[in-house]
């Protein structure tokens, strides 16, 4: 199975489904706020993540500061500079830095996490056609919410709400049953995030996944350390 | 306050945090111990974004549930994402249209 540009939509499909649903509730909630459906659009095409977006929008309907609007954003966003981290160690030869360049620009949680289950190296081609279906349901839901608003039924919208979450379990769960490393890492960084949630409510839930994954992470490194030849075989 | 500059910081920064380890990390890394906490980070992340958010993800613990439940089910028995995902999404709709 080469990893091909059609594959790679083939794999952003649920993705890009997952995406519409989410960025439609950007888009609403965007032009409630006050931005124009064209600022609304233009920040999900230039931003295309969701905690970020949300922050930043109420920073502008707050009139922050540009300090505080930079801070937020790295804060909340610093998760995908460990998954830029990591995604650099799978890639292949012909990622040249143009290729990096423009890759880099669609790193998000959901795209880490399928280019990350993908056995051996990633080729540009795959990423690209990964990111651009995802990038089409991202910017058309925003652009869908912001203009046509509230004419979904709200069971629907609600219901929507679970795809993305259905689509990491259906990545971590067969991963959890070949290997018991897998399956230690998902059940320490969900106690851990469980944990946080409960008791520490104030702290951001992008910090929260940093803390959870990080323990859980460097523990099964320590425990369960991985050969050098067997990266890319999970 | 130009809303022009406030989407060109929020760009800037999130694109900057995104492309320069990608960017600049050539090496292979020798360490076991960094190449191992990245081989497993992956399904940290995924994890600790899904438990506990999945329960609260359709507004209505009883529809999360369901749709958790379903997306188990499903995804043990190796089902395509697609069909994992949407599934999740169906029973928590049909769940709420019951109760």
């Amino acid at each position: 199975m080469r990893l091909c540009f059609r594959r790679g939509l083939i794999h952003g499909l649920p993705i890009a489904l997952g995406y519409f649903s989410v960025s439609f509730g950007f888009g609403i909630m965007a032009v409630r706020t006050g931005l124009s459906v064209i600022e609304a659009l233009t920040i999900s095409m230039t931003n295309l993540t969701s905690a970020g977006q949300a922050a930043g929008v109420s920073i502008i309907a707050a009139c922050g500061t540009y300090l505080e609007m930079a801070v937020t954003q790295l804060v909340i966003n610093i998760r995908y500079s460990l998954m830029g981290l990591s995604l650099s160690q799978k890639l292949d030869s012909s990622f040249n830095t143009a290729h990096r360049l423009a890759v880099s620009f669609g790193i998000t949680d959901e795209i880490f996490a399928m280019a990350s289950a993908q056995p051996g190296r990633l080729t540009p081609r795959y990423m690209y056609g990964l990111i651009l279906i995802s990038f089409i349901g991202w910017s058309g839901g925003t652009l869908f919410g912001a203009v046509a608003g509230n004419i979904l039924p709200v069971e629907v919208t609600n219901a929507m709400g679970i795809v993305l979450y259905g689509m990491f379990l259906a990545i971590i769960i067969p991963a959890a049953k070949k290997e018991k490393s897998i399956l230690a890492v998902i059940l320490i960084a969900a106690l851990c995030s469980s944990v946080l949630y409960y008791a520490v409510p104030a702290l951001s839930s992008g910090f929260a996944v940093i803390i959870s994954a990080v323990i859980a992470a460097a523990f099964a490194a320590v425990v369960f350390p991985v050969p050098a030849e067997e990266e890319n075989k999970a | 306050m130009s809303i022009v500059i406030y989407i060109a910081v929020m760009a800037g920064v999130t694109y900057l945090v995104r492309m320069i380890p990608f960017t600049v990390m050539r090496k292979k890394i020798k360490s076991q111990f960094l190449r191992s906490f990245l081989y497993y980070i992956p399904y940290a992340v995924l994890s600790a974004m899904t438990l506990p958010a999945i329960f609260y993800a359709t507004g209505d613990m009883v529809t999360s549930i369901v749709g958790t439940a379903a997306a188990i089910v499903l995804a043990y028995f190796n089902l395509p994402l697609i069909v994992v995902a949407l599934a999740a999404a169906g029973a928590a709709f049909l769940t709420g249209l019951i109760i």
